[in-house]
């Protein structure tokens, strides 16, 4: 499996965010934090992160989530863990 | 001492909402009990074809809830929710202070259907797979929780779980919330959705329910000769009950009064009734004393009465031991809704305040052959018009559950 380069992974990431908390996709930039912006909590944010690891085959530790607080810091720990 | 010696204050009803196999709305379920009309279906799907009982009174829900909204809420949540925004904009959306509201939601089975699916998830995908929404999805806690959530009640949430009198003790405490003081509106009512062929395995090795599979609309039917079991229901009542003052205050329109509850419990069995019906008469005499009223009163019954063959009868025999020479009109609504479990007990006080409201009692359908062993006024084949300012509505449930409701004008 090829990388994929940060743009699809947030183009996928916006996917992921309209189907589990519709959440619309221009609301999904880079510098949107998850909570304080997206009003995706908790218990969504499992939700958010399990679509993410079957989409692309990742795995996100718990330990890993505490600093992804915005789409930038989830796209880029992405884009690098499926490389 | 007198029936009146021991009357405490009724509660006033403000609003009213039902999801239920007759319809979307209180109007449909109205309409539906007067006409007469079935909401009993066959299960043809393929999940349900091995199953010996393969009948059920389901709901729609299509386009009632946003797709986001409704991925978090088990069914059973999603039905809650949806009478209770019908209840609560019929009352007119009260203003109150949420440190003065409370909800009372019932249920027998909970979030089963969610649990169901996500025990299949962890078989297939294993733990990181399960949604982190399971657990509020399947609580029983959750049909009260999400209606409490949506209209901001801060004065408690409750969820009384008894079964098939689930949906009626959650009136009951609502009742006592009020009268106590420590609240001004609750919310209240019961909500079940567990149609699936797991539970309906289930009742069916009980032999608790009809196979009259070749007639669905006809397999509910109560008092009749060939009665062979109840049909499982799926739906929701929720009632906004509010102090008589605070109701008075606000100028909110009175649908009626829940005057009075009794509660009883038959310490007999765990599922079959208790045959002697002392257990159920002591609800209903119960009751009658709660809101000071006396068994010549009553003007209609609004019975439990679920189509199986031992239930109907205990609960006629619990009927006339606890009304005496009293015979009020009785009616059946689950000959139309089918058996909703959890929420039958709150469907039906509607239906009865309808009954009030409207001076029309309706017919319990599918009532051809009568058991003479059922020793009641049953109104038979069509509407009995008949004004009256007192009705009696009565809950059992598997557990020995013995409650009874008083509703008037």
């Amino acid at each position: 499996m090829t990388a994929p380069d940060p743009a699809s992974v947030l183009t996928g990431l916006a996917d992921v965010l309209q189907e589990v908390a519709g959440t619309p996709a221009d609301k999904v930039v880079r510098e949107a934090g998850f909570e304080a912006d997206l009003d995706i909590d908790s218990l969504t944010m499992v939700e958010v992160v399990v679509a993410c690891e079957e989409k692309w085959g990742v795995r996100i530790p718990d330990a890993a989530l505490e600093g992804l607080r915005t789409v930038g810091d989830a796209v880029d720990y992405i884009a690098g863990a499926a490389k | 001492m007198t029936a009146a010696s021991t009357a405490r204050q009724p509660v006033a009803v403000t609003g009213l909402g039902a999801l239920t196999p007759l319809g979307r709305d209180v109007a449909a379920l109205h309409e539906g009990l007067l006409e007469g009309r079935s909401g009993v279906r066959l299960l043809d799907a393929p999940e349900f074809a091995e199953l010996p009982a393969r009948l059920a009174a389901t709901v729609d829900l299509t386009d009632r809830l946003d797709r986001v909204e409704a991925r978090k809420l088990d069914r059973v949540q999603q039905v809650a929710l949806v009478a209770a925004r019908e209840a609560w904009a019929d009352a007119g959306s009260p203003e109150v202070d949420g440190d003065r509201l409370a909800v009372v939601i019932g249920s027998g089975i909970g979030g089963a259907l969610t649990l169901l699916d996500q025990d299949r998830v962890l078989r297939d995908k294993g733990p990181r797979a399960v949604s982190p929404h399971l657990i509020p999805m399947l609580m029983p806690n959750g049909p009260a929780a999400t209606v409490g959530l949506e209209i901001g009640a801060r004065a408690g949430v409750h969820c009384p779980v008894s079964a098939c009198a689930s949906g009626a003790e959650a009136l009951a405490l609502a009742l006592d919330l009020l009268r106590s003081g420590r609240a001004d509106i609750v919310v209240a009512g019961g909500a079940e959705a567990c149609v699936h062929p797991l539970p309906l395995a289930g009742f069916a090795q009980m032999r608790a329910l009809s196979t009259r599979h070749d007639e669905p609309e006809a397999a509910s039917r109560p008092y009749d000769k060939g009665r062979d079991g109840f049909v499982l229901g799926e739906g929701a009542g929720v009632l906004v009950l509010e102090t008589v003052a605070h109701a008075a205050a606000r100028g909110a329109r009175v649908h009626g009064h829940l005057a009075g509850a009794g509660l009883a419990s038959d310490a007999h069995h765990v599922t079959a009734p208790d045959p002697t019906g002392t257990g159920a008469a002591r609800s209903i005499t119960a009751a009658l004393r709660d809101a000071g009223v006396g068994p010549d009163e009553v003007g209609h019954i609004d019975a439990h009465a679920t189509s199986t063959p031992l239930g109907d009868l205990a609960e006629a025999r619990a009927l006339n031991l606890a009304l005496g020479t009293a015979r009020p009109p009785v009616t059946a609504p689950k000959s139309c809704t089918g058996h909703l479990l959890g929420a039958a007990g709150a469907v039906e006080a509607i239906a009865a305040l309808l009954s009030l409201s409207s001076g029309r009692i309706p017919a319990v359908r599918n009532l051809d052959d009568l058991d003479d062993q059922a020793d009641l006024d049953i109104v038979r084949t069509v509407v009995r018009e008949h004004p009256h300012e007192v009705a009696l509505s009565t809950s059992f449930g598997f557990g020995g559950h013995d409650v009874s409701l008083v509703l008037t004008r």
